[in-house]
């Protein structure tokens, strides 16, 4: 029988989607935020910010609780055959709201260190603001895109609680690397969990070192 | 060519009721830190928007709160160069530049022109450089460069010299100077320095919380500032109540004197002032005992101060500054100032 890698793809595709989805979401509502006034984006950020702060297996009651087939939004949506629960894109839901804090709120606080006079200067030289966001702005604050994005991938490819509250573990199907280290850990396999601790660790080792190196270049670059 | 501006809008603590018009080459806008000048750049840029009332340049609406008209920064063709330059920090000089010639879609005539640039602001061999890697001038020269290849029909300079250090700052004074007036269009300067104000343009507006105090040419404002305000701000020392007595001539009581004045005195004077550069141990008008108070040197100058006889105890000493190798070996006993340097104020 040949060695099952399922959780390790599935952990990586989940991480990868969800952060996709947060990476924009995330540039979304911190952009549209920090242009708020200052009373509205104090509660925004309280409602935005809640998930980072809650058990992750509050989230995934209140996702059961959204989400679950026999409630209204999961019942509709199971109409149209997407069902949340017990699937393995269910995942990026979960990992997807435990994250998105991370990546809203450090590109928050670098669209707010952003100095206002370049998008100024690019207004009045006639460039088109979607022009200044992504070749002016998103460069400027790239250091805390970049890290938020980081973090981001990092929290949902170790997404735990919401994930086995929401999709479970089923081997094969929705089983990911951090569901898979408890199910093993519990079964008495102390080897197999020791196994996907270790691809986990190389993982986030990879991610990290690449930040790192990434940082490294762009430093260089700007510095003759 | 020319620029008006009427506007108000409501800030922190004042409301900014702006109205002049500028034409004719560099005016300047002069006043202190937070009397409303950025903000009315800003107004005229397009960057915030006025309460109400309406700004034109040549003929074109940029905006007016009645018709509803509020032209976006990107359609006003309004260069706007900020105090900091605001230059793209992730792209060369090169690509900075070709960011004020968005409007050109032709490759050929871009490059011509971005090149013609380069050679006319002294940046070439530059192009590959990031904003990070030039020295201040650079940097302003790009920024510049960058404002001009855009063409606009109004330039509006932001404080323009206090990035840079003192020495490099008088050398780009003139260059900015003689380029700005090839340049031909309107140019509206900030600044809350008087010799800036004075060096570089030929009608000053003095701001004082949130209004214009007065729009006049430099050289007529300095010698005839009008009221309390303008004097203070173009760097009148010696400012103390007077009342008319006669067509040429008033009394400080404060200073226990009478002045005759040059101009004829009318109605409605409150102040008078003395620019301490213009008393004279020779004069023989409007001469004075005095008695000595203090003394401060600067590297080329001398200020004493100095009290009249029949000063009143609780009146701050009155200024005169002198060059070194004017100063006297004893301080005289009496001081004239000309008639023709009074300074006439009014509320």
């Amino acid at each position: 029988m040949s060695f099952d890698w399922y959780p390790l793809w599935n952990s990586l595709r989940i991480a990868a989607i969800s952060c996709v989805l947060v990476f924009f979401l995330g540039i979304f509502f911190a952009y549209y935020a920090a242009k708020l006034p200052r009373w509205l984006k104090g509660i925004l950020d309280v409602f935005l910010t809640l998930p980072m702060v809650l058990p992750p297996t509050v989230c995934g009651y209140f996702l059961l609780i959204i989400f679950g087939v026999k409630r209204p939004v999961g019942a509709f949506l199971a109409q149209y055959g997407i069902k949340f629960v017990m699937t393995w894109y269910g995942g990026i839901l979960a990992a997807a709201v435990v994250a998105f804090p991370l990546m809203y709120r450090t590109a928050r606080g670098a669209f707010e260190s952003f100095d206002k006079t370049l998008a100024y200067s690019g207004q009045t030289l006639g460039l088109s603001n979607t022009y200044i966001f992504w070749r002016v702005r998103m460069p400027a604050c790239r250091q805390g895109i970049l890290a938020g994005t980081v973090l981001a991938f990092a929290r949902a490819l170790g997404e735990y609680g919401a994930t086995s509250m929401l999709i479970g573990y089923t081997p094969g199907k929705t089983a990911t690397i951090s569901t898979t280290v408890y199910q093993l850990w519990r079964t008495n396999d102390e080897k197999g969990a020791m196994f996907w601790v270790l691809v986990n660790l190389a993982i986030s080792a990879v991610v990290l070192l690449s930040v790192n190196m990434l940082e490294a270049r762009q430093k260089k670059a700007v510095k003759p | 060519m020319s620029l008006h501006v009427d506007i108000r809008k409501r800030l922190g603590s004042f409301t900014l009721d702006v109205t002049f018009t500028a034409e004719n080459g560099i005016t300047s806008l002069l006043g202190a830190s937070g009397c409303g000048k950025s903000m009315t750049l800003k107004c005229i840029a397009g960057i915030e928007r006025p309460d109400e009332g309406t700004i034109e340049l040549d003929g074109r609406l940029l905006f007016d709160s009645k018709k509803g008209i509020n032209l976006p920064p990107q359609q006003r063709r309004v260069g706007y160069l900020f105090q900091n330059y605001a230059l793209f920090p992730n792209m060369t000089v090169r690509q900075n530049i070709l960011c004020g010639l968005n409007r050109e879609k032709d490759r050929a005539v871009k490059e011509q022109r971005l090149r013609d640039i380069l050679q006319m602001m002294q940046l070439e061999g530059l192009e590959q450089r990031k904003p990070a890697q030039l020295s201040g001038g650079q940097q302003q020269r790009v920024a510049l460069a960058r404002i001009l290849v855009n063409d606009p029909q109004l330039l509006l300079l932001d404080e323009p010299f206090s990035a840079l250090d003192g020495h490099l700052r008088d050398s780009l004074k003139v260059e900015m100077r003689d380029l700005l007036e090839n340049f031909g269009r309107e140019v509206l300067m900030v600044t809350h320095d008087r010799n800036e104000a004075y060096n570089m343009s030929r009608a000053i507006a003095v701001m004082d919380r949130g209004r214009i105090l007065t729009l006049k040419p430099t050289k007529a404002l300095f010698a005839d500032p009008g009221s309390v305000q303008a004097a203070i701000i173009t760097g009148c020392k010696n400012i103390a109540k007077a009342r008319k007595l006669d067509d040429h001539l008033i009394e400080v009581p404060e200073w226990g004197i009478r002045l005759e004045t040059k101009q004829s005195v009318k109605e409605g004077l409150c102040a008078v002032g003395l620019r301490a550069h213009y008393f004279s141990p020779t004069s023989q008008h409007n001469r004075f005992p005095v008695l000595f108070a203090e003394e401060m040197e600067e590297p080329f100058e001398t200020i004493i101060q100095f009290r009249y006889e029949g000063q009143r105890p609780d009146s701050p000493p009155v200024w005169w500054r002198l060059t070194k190798e004017k100063k006297p070996a004893q301080f005289p006993a009496e001081l004239g100032i000309s008639p023709a340097n009074i300074l006439l104020l009014y509320e």
